[in-house]
């Protein structure tokens, strides 16, 4: 049983005892092992986000009965890899009207508000960057960080459309909050913690899982997790078809590719928030813990991409209807019969 | 515990620097050319007519406002579900009084008409 944790471990010991041997002090072991695990979770959400590129052209292409992609490569799979070389060679235009520290500094803000979530995610046994104690807590206050990126990218492009799709954004990422973090909290009062690794460790057997005992908390969470993220049935913010691309109409080159960028990092943490809180975490038989907190994530991922091809968009008054006057008041409900019966 | 966020403001620190690095390294392989009719504002190929800093919809502010109400209220929720097993059937009662108040506002809001959408 190959358990990524204990090789972690191995390699931290073996440079610990490099490190007596040559008398450095035990801080920049510290140190260096902190920037290479922080190595390791950056080089596992560029893949991932290359991978979900990929995999989201296939299945929605193989959904329409089209092919996608085939001519780079076996199915195509060169294809995500030669888009960003050709993103990264691409003419950055920065228009002459924009306001220019908020323009350049809104994907900035975006990409690390996405990426600053993998601190408290457990990827397998004894894998998480750090276990903070308010650890679903922290997740919240950072994933909701993104609509002031969002609202300094539209505000800063100096461009209507922009705007628009800023300030769509940031209203239906704060409303999709409130049920959201309702949602989260009848899970936190079945395991007394906030820990991300004591909640996993709660659901060691299957029939544990909270989407067993959750499964309103399950589904309000996923609902508004998409639209967190803005996925169809709720990408009003980049609706297309009224908005041209939402925020990021002004944006080319490399700071576009970042918001691209996160918004996969997004998707992907978002899954394995959703993995970690009602489908087990990296709890599974047979396989090593890893393996299996990537196979539930990325079976969360396929069944979002499944509701992108099957739902059609909802309009933004439908939209903010349904976080306020549906989901609000089932996520209430939940808690009080969780509370009463826990 | 301290140490714990320490972390957190590294790997704050560290996306950054990715991000920086980044931008650099396109910096370094990508053309620049820029024209006056380029670096135009985009409007469906129109010249763009007035600024786009003008003043908005006043339903963002006022769904801006429900949402601090309500996320404060749910942040002091937290504490109550992590120590609710230990404190038995008042804090359950307790927590049924907060939650009536909550969903009062909710009511009273949706009544105003404020979570309409014009």
């Amino acid at each position: 049983m190959f358990e990524l944790g204990k090789a972690f471990e191995a390699i931290y010991n073996w440079l610990g005892s490099l490190f007596t041997r040559w008398g450095i002090p035990q801080f920049w072991l510290d140190l260096l092992s902190m920037f290479l695990v922080f190595a390791a979770v950056l080089a596992f959400i560029t893949l991932s986000a290359l991978f979900l590129v990929w995999w989201e052209r296939k299945v929605s292409a193989h959904m329409q009965v089209r092919l996608g992609p085939m001519r780079t490569g076996w199915h195509g799979w060169r294809q995500s890899i030669i888009d960003a070389i050709k993103l990264i060679m691409k003419e950055d235009i920065i228009p002459a009207k924009v306001d220019k520290a908020v323009f350049v500094i809104a994907p900035i803000v975006v990409f690390v508000s996405a990426l600053m979530v993998y601190v408290c995610i457990p990827f397998g046994k004894g894998m998480i960057i750090k276990d903070l104690n308010i650890g679903i807590l922290y997740i919240l206050a950072i994933t909701t960080f993104t609509v002031v990126g969002l609202l300094m990218a539209g505000w800063g492009s100096n461009n209507k459309y922009s705007l628009l799709g800023g300030l769509r954004s940031a209203a239906q990422i704060i409303s999709y909050e409130v049920p959201l973090t309702l949602s989260v909290l009848g899970v936190v009062l079945i395991t007394q913690s906030l820990s991300m690794v004591k909640i996993v460790t709660a659901q060691t057997h299957v029939w544990q899982w909270y989407i067993f005992r959750q499964p309103v908390g399950f589904l309000v969470y996923l609902t508004a997790a998409i639209a967190e993220v803005n996925r169809t049935p709720f990408d009003i913010p980049e609706a297309e078809q009224e908005l041209v691309a939402g925020y990021n109409t002004e944006y080319s080159g490399m700071k576009f590719a970042m918001f691209f960028f996160a918004e996969y990092t997004n998707l992907v943490a978002i899954s394995a928030v959703v993995t970690t809180l009602f489908l087990g975490g990296w709890n599974g038989p047979w396989l090593p813990s890893w393996i299996w907190f990537l196979i539930k994530t990325f079976f969360v991922i396929l069944v979002v991409m499944w509701f992108r091809w099957t739902y059609p968009r909802l309009r933004v008054d439908q939209l903010m209807g349904f976080a306020w006057k549906f989901l609000l008041p089932l996520a209430f409900l939940n808690l009080i019969l969780t509370a009463a019966f826990a | 515990m301290f140490q714990d966020y320490a972390y957190v403001g590294f790997f704050c620190l560290i996306g950054v620097i990715f991000v920086l690095f980044v931008f650099f390294l396109s910096r370094l392989v990508r053309p620049h050319h820029p024209t006056p009719d380029k670096l135009e504002s985009y409007e469906c190929g129109e010249l763009p007519v007035g600024s786009a800093w003008v003043q908005y919809n006043v339903r963002y502010y006022l769904y801006a406002l429900i949402f601090v109400i309500f996320d404060v209220e749910i942040v002091f929720l937290f504490p109550w579900a992590v120590v609710y097993r230990s404190l038995g059937f008042f804090a359950f009662l307790e927590m049924i009084i907060f939650l009536a108040i909550l969903i009062f506002g909710l009511i009273y809001v949706w009544k105003k008409g404020a979570l309409k959408w014009v």
